[in-house]
């Protein structure tokens, strides 16, 4: 039996009253593919943190290589050999790659930086583990496939032997995260220990040798990945019978919005390149993709926030000339943004402004530009009721708000309404399973009621569970549809790549017939 | 019409143009270097007048020259530590920070100064640098007198730039400043430690403001008085901009600010009429075109003014 | 240790954050007075009387917190919206100077018209001095905080100008300063016998309308949740470029209002003293305020009183009056760290 390489023995970490590790014990083998499975809010990230000393337990200790590791530095822990690939990629944007793998590497008192030999090192290392990068390109440049690329690097280039990922394959398309697996596995042959995290079942059942299951903070089960199933892992990591809601077949209406060869130019920069797509009532058109190919921009051109710089969007079939973001609401648009705390809400506010935070110039929550806060008021205590926001009350902070209540304020403001269009980015992003339910659930609803959705999304099973039809963006263009019941992940992972052609086959058929 | 332009061509105007820049060198490099690490010092107006006050009082009671400059650098450090430890790990508004500093240690030097040197009908003098004549290199026509015939400050001026820029490109300490001020995370996630580069980076930048106000009072001038400093530091902050951030550039953009300043002082008395305050506007205005000239194009530090939370 | 975020402040908290930031650097500038040999208890005893011991000293606090409370209401508004706005001293001097420009002459209106005409001329001035740093802001991303403070010099050398040259005054010996205002132009005293004058009437008018401006109207929220979340408020369809140029207008208007009133109510003419620094002093009072334009007004005075004091302080102990500006310059240092134990808690 092979050597214990890492060892967690209760660790514990609590957030004021939230309890994010309680007690958390587990065990690292040489050689082994470790994951470490649970829903979001289950406490994975922070265990992981913990172990790479970006916080402090609370209580319990961290053991590697059979020596206690000193807590809440993250040096410690990459002398004792622990490197971490971390989720939101910690790399410089603005300085190149080798620049990205040199940083802390050499003492700071040094007069000169041996680069030459840090560049040779780098080198070796890339073709070892076929993870090729160019030394001195700006990271800025490189696609998030080959930032992750220049992530691993840097814990290999720091001599680790334990590597944790965290939620690798969050950002990957199938056929990259069917490479990085290999790269992994490869590492483990070759000694490396890892540990990753996720949340997706088949993955885990794929590669991992063993599977430990968190859920609340706790260790709920263990599990080797040859002796489960994927419905035996449902139901350990969720605890309880949450069934997502399913989408029943209705056939779509009439075109409310109408994109042909949109293209966005800002900054100087191409960001979406000939878009053309259509929005039916009673349909969900999702929009798949790996971050970083153009969704935001899709997202900003459809919020009204940007200005297409040709190609023609007509809307209630009238062309859109000049959107803003006031004049798409009044029209009954609904915008849902990727990143609720940066976007969506104005966190220091308290709920009741953030509820009406798009409409406040218009009637009935202001009068000759004097705000009527008792309307607002109402009209938010309204909203708490009908879409179940829980954690507080209308004058609460709205930053006190849960990421799931937060979403449910967000997508209240704006359903309340009864939209007729509905634009939702990465809606469920950071939820646990009763709100990505609940946020389901709405869509559908609003789908149900005859409104227009698109939903972007970096999340795969989303997009297969609630669309109609499917585009893929990759590289700031826009595929042309299938069917969701003909868009399988292999094929959609080839599109995402850029392969267009299978969808323009399939489309030109459709048309034809 | 010509007359204007000869102007340009007289030693005396680029030895003129080096010296006025020479205070704004030491201060773009000071800013240059805080800004890089991720953090915005608006002490510096405030730390130049101290720098510019403490060197000058260090001289007038007895001590060397260069000890004048050090003490000036001392107290530089000193208002940058203080600025750094309230902006960096108890990660306070950089602006109205950087503001309060510049008050401090504005009023501070008057306080001091009021109290320490008797009021007189003109201030009080100290002999300060006399300008160095290089052998054989200040003989040259025309770069001569500019550049091989002045002050050694303007000297340690011109080597800052090199030592700088080669810290901060070719030392593991350089790139750890700019990690730290790109993306501060990062730099956590592989040991560097954000808080303890930041406080450094803070202090050393502010150690060569204090100078740049020093040159004035032990180089430029030989007395301190009021209202010294007039805006030079927030020019500083407007030429680190222009600067994109990087030393040569800064040199580059000091000499241009200098230069400009020495031709519009030549053409007031050569431009009847004209009011003189017009001509000294005219730095003003030129260091905003400056500012708007860059503005699109810049390469900001990414953690710029973000103040760095950890495990956040 | 750790920063955690605090879900509300307690009112507790926020009124005795300015008072002891105040204690903190009146115990701190104590080493100061000594070192200028002066008995500490004493020295401070003389500038609370200095400040508000007689009623001399009352209407001279009082006449000198009128333009402090413009300056502090300024700021307030701008930094509320993260607008940086530095230049008040620059917008004062520029409404001072048309208000003279514009007074200083015979025109057949009555003071009732005369007056309020006027200072809409400096408010005017004020506010567009300010359009130019904030244009340039939202149509080119240029900081503010440096155009705001070179504009400043700038504004100075142009009065400087027009003082010297075709706004001088003939008559008057020694320093340049300008033609003074007909008396048709001048503010009444609302205190015999003192100097306190219409203007801090108006100055508190200001502070109520800006408070209501603020809690009651549409532009007061927009501009609240720009300098809260900018790209929030873009997503939500504020016009976020639309609102900070407002907001500009409006600090400028305040901050030039404060130059109206000094030269209509206090001087009758503009010279380059007329402002000992009043803008970065309203910079401090709005931050001791925590933002908020009500406590604007005590806080002004609190600051004027400060510097009253420290001239009778002078006076009786021979300290350098610049002490008050190092009082104060702590103050606001000490007001910021505490601010933050306001907004957070400390949790190992």
């Amino acid at each position: 039996m092979p050597r214990t390489v890492l060892r967690l023995d209760d660790v514990t970490k609590r957030f004021g009253a939230l309890v994010a590790n309680d007690a958390v014990s587990l065990e690292l083998r040489e050689g082994e593919l470790l994951a470490l499975l649970g829903e979001n809010g289950a406490g994975k990230t922070t265990l992981m943190n913990i172990l790479f000393g970006h916080q402090t337990a609370d209580a319990g200790r961290v053991e590697a290589f059979g020596r206690e590791l000193a807590p809440g530095r993250p040096r410690a822990a990459i002398d004792a050999g622990i490197g971490m690939v971390h989720q939101h990629f910690t790399l410089a944007a603005n300085l190149s790659v080798l620049d990205n793998v040199m940083i802390g590497t050499e003492p700071l008192y040094r007069l000169g930086s041996r680069r030459a030999f840090a560049r040779r090192r780098l080198a070796e290392l890339a073709g070892r583990f076929g993870l090729a990068v160019a030394p001195d390109a700006p990271v800025s440049g490189l696609s998030v496939g080959e930032r992750q690329r220049v992530e691993i690097l840097k814990s290999l280039y720091r001599d680790a032997r334990i590597l944790a990922l965290d939620e690798p394959t969050a950002v990957l398309t199938p056929q990259e995260s069917a490479r990085l697996f290999a790269t992994l596995r490869a590492m483990a042959r070759e000694g490396l220990s890892v540990i990753f995290i996720s949340h997706k079942l088949d993955e885990v059942l794929a590669v991992a040798d063993r599977i430990v299951i968190l859920r609340g903070g706790r260790v709920v089960a263990e599990r080797r990945a040859a002796e489960t199933d994927r419905a035996e892992l449902a139901e350990l990591m969720v605890g309880r019978r949450v069934a997502r809601p399913t989408r029943e077949p209705v056939p779509p209406g009439e075109i409310l919005l109408e994109a042909r060869d949109v293209t966005v130019d800002e900054r100087g920069r191409r960001s979406l390149d000939r878009a053309s797509f259509s929005l039916r009532t009673h349909e969900i058109v999702g929009v798949a993709g790996v971050a970083g190919n153009g969704q935001a921009a899709l997202m900003r051109l459809l919020a009204g926030l940007t200005v297409p710089t040709a190609g023609t969007l007509a809307l209630f079939g009238q062309p859109v000339l000049q959107p803003d973001p006031r004049s798409l609401v009044r029209r009954g648009v609904a915008r849902v943004p990727e990143d609720r705390l940066a976007q969506g809400v104005v966190a220091d506010m308290a709920v009741w402004e953030n509820a009406v935070l798009e409409r406040v110039g218009d009637a009935p929550f202001s009068k000759f530009r004097v705000l009527r806060r008792e309307i607002a008021v109402a009209h938010a205590r309204d909203l708490l009721r009908r879409f179940d926001v829980r954690g507080g009350d209308a004058f609460t902070l709205t930053r006190a708000l849960s990421g799931g209540n937060m979403q449910k304020l967000i997508l209240g403001r704006n359903l309340a309404q009864a939209p007729r269009l509905v634009i939702a980015s990465q809606p469920t992003r950071g939820l646990d399973e009763g709100a990505v339910a609940e946020v389901h659930g709405r869509l559908l609803q609003a789908r149900r009621a005859g409104a227009a959705i698109v939903l972007i999304s970096e999340d795969l099973d989303e997009i297969l569970a609630l669309s109609d039809r499917v585009h893929v963006i990759a590289r700031g263009g826009l595929s042309a549809s299938i069917a969701v019941a003909d868009a399988d992940p292999a094929r959609l992972g080839m599109m995402m790549a850029g392969h267009f052609g299978v969808a323009e086959a399939e489309h030109d058929a459709l048309r034809a017939s | 019409m010509s007359q204007a332009l000869e102007i340009l061509l007289t030693a005396t105007f680029w030895a003129a143009a080096l010296r006025i820049a020479s205070p704004l060198i030491f201060g773009t490099l000071g800013a240059l270097i805080c800004e890089r690490s991720g953090v915005l010092n608006l002490g510096i107006e405030g730390i130049m007048t101290f720098g510019a006050m403490v060197g000058w009082l260090t001289v007038f009671w007895g001590g060397d020259l260069w000890i004048g400059l050090a003490a000036a650098a001392a107290g530089g450090a000193a208002f940058g530590l203080l600025h750094a430890l309230l902006t960096v790990p108890l990660g306070l508004s950089q602006h109205v920070t950087g503001l309060g500093i510049t008050l401090l240690a504005s009023s501070l030097t008057y306080y001091l100064y009021r109290l320490f040197v008797p009021q007189a009908a003109t201030p009080p003098t100290i002999r300060s640098f006399v300008p160095v004549q290089i052998p054989y290199l200040s003989d040259l026509p025309l770069l001569g007198p500019a550049l091989f015939a002045q002050t050694p400050p303007v000297y340690v001026a011109l080597a800052l730039v090199g030592i700088v820029a080669y810290v901060l490109y070719r030392t593991p300490l350089g790139l750890a400043i700019r990690a730290v001020g790109e993306n501060p995370h990062a730099a956590e996630a592989q040991g560097v430690s954000v808080i303890g580069v930041r406080v450094g980076a803070v202090v050393a930048g502010s150690a060569l403001m204090g100078m740049g106000g020093a040159f004035l009072t032990l180089a430029a001038f030989n007395s301190f008085f009021f209202n010294m400093i007039q805006g030079r530091g927030w020019v500083c902050i407007a030429l680190v901009i222009f600067a994109s951030w990087r030393p040569g550039k800064a040199l580059l953009g000091a000499l241009l600010y200098g230069a400009f300043d020495a031709y519009q002082l030549r053409l007031q008395t050569m431009v009847p009429g004209v009011p003189y305050q017009v001509f000294l506007m005219l730095p003003y205005v030129m260091s905003i075109g400056m500012l708007v000239s860059m503005s699109r194009r810049a390469m900001v530090p990414q953690a710029l003014m973000q103040p760095y939370r950890r495990g956040e | 240790m750790r920063f955690e975020r605090r879900e509300r402040v307690p009112v507790v908290l926020a009124l005795a954050a300015p008072l002891a930031a105040v204690l903190a650097a009146l115990a701190i500038c104590s080493v100061l007075v000594a070192a200028a040999h002066a008995p500490v208890m004493m020295a401070y005893a003389e500038l609370v009387a200095g400040a508000f011991g007689s009623r001399l000293a009352i209407t001279e606090t009082l006449t000198r917190a009128t333009p402090i409370i413009l300056t502090g209401l300024a700021a307030a508004v701008a930094f509320r919206a993260r607008f940086w706005n530095i230049g008040a001293e620059g917008q004062f001097y520029a409404a001072a100077i048309a208000v003279a420009a514009v007074g200083s002459h015979e025109l057949s209106v009555p003071p009732m018209v005369l007056i309020p005409l006027l200072l809409a001329v400096g408010a005017l001035a004020g506010a567009t001095l300010l359009a130019g740093p904030a244009v340039l802001k939202v149509r080119f991303g240029v900081d503010e905080v440096v155009t705001t403070l070179l504009l400043n010099f700038i504004v100075l050398l142009a009065v400087s100008m027009m003082i010297e040259g075709p706004m001088k005054d003939p008559l008057a010996f020694g320093w340049p300063q300008s033609v003074p205002l007909v008396d048709d132009a001048l503010l009444p005293k609302v205190v015999p016998r003192s100097r306190l004058h219409l203007g801090f009437l108006v100055a508190l008018v200001a502070a109520g309308a800006v408070a209501l401006v603020n809690a009651r109207s549409v532009f007061g929220f927009e501009s609240r949740a720009v300098g809260l979340n900018a790209e929030a408020a873009r997503f939500a369809g504020i016009p976020v470029g639309g609102v900070l140029v407002r907001v500009g207008l409006l600090s400028g208007g305040l901050a030039g209002l404060a130059g109206a009133l000094e030269v209509t109510g206090l001087k009758g003419y503009v010279t380059l003293d007329l402002s000992p620094g009043f803008g970065m002093t309203g910079v401090i009072v709005a931050m001791l305020a925590g933002l908020r334009p009500i406590a604007v007004i005590p806080t002004a005075i609190f600051v004027a009183g400060i510097f009253v004091g420290a001239d009778a302080m002078g006076r009786a102990y021979g300290i350098p009056g610049f002490i008050a500006d190092v009082i104060l310059a702590v103050s606001l240092l000490a007001m910021l760290v505490a601010l933050l134990f306001t907004s957070y808690r400390i949790r190992r």
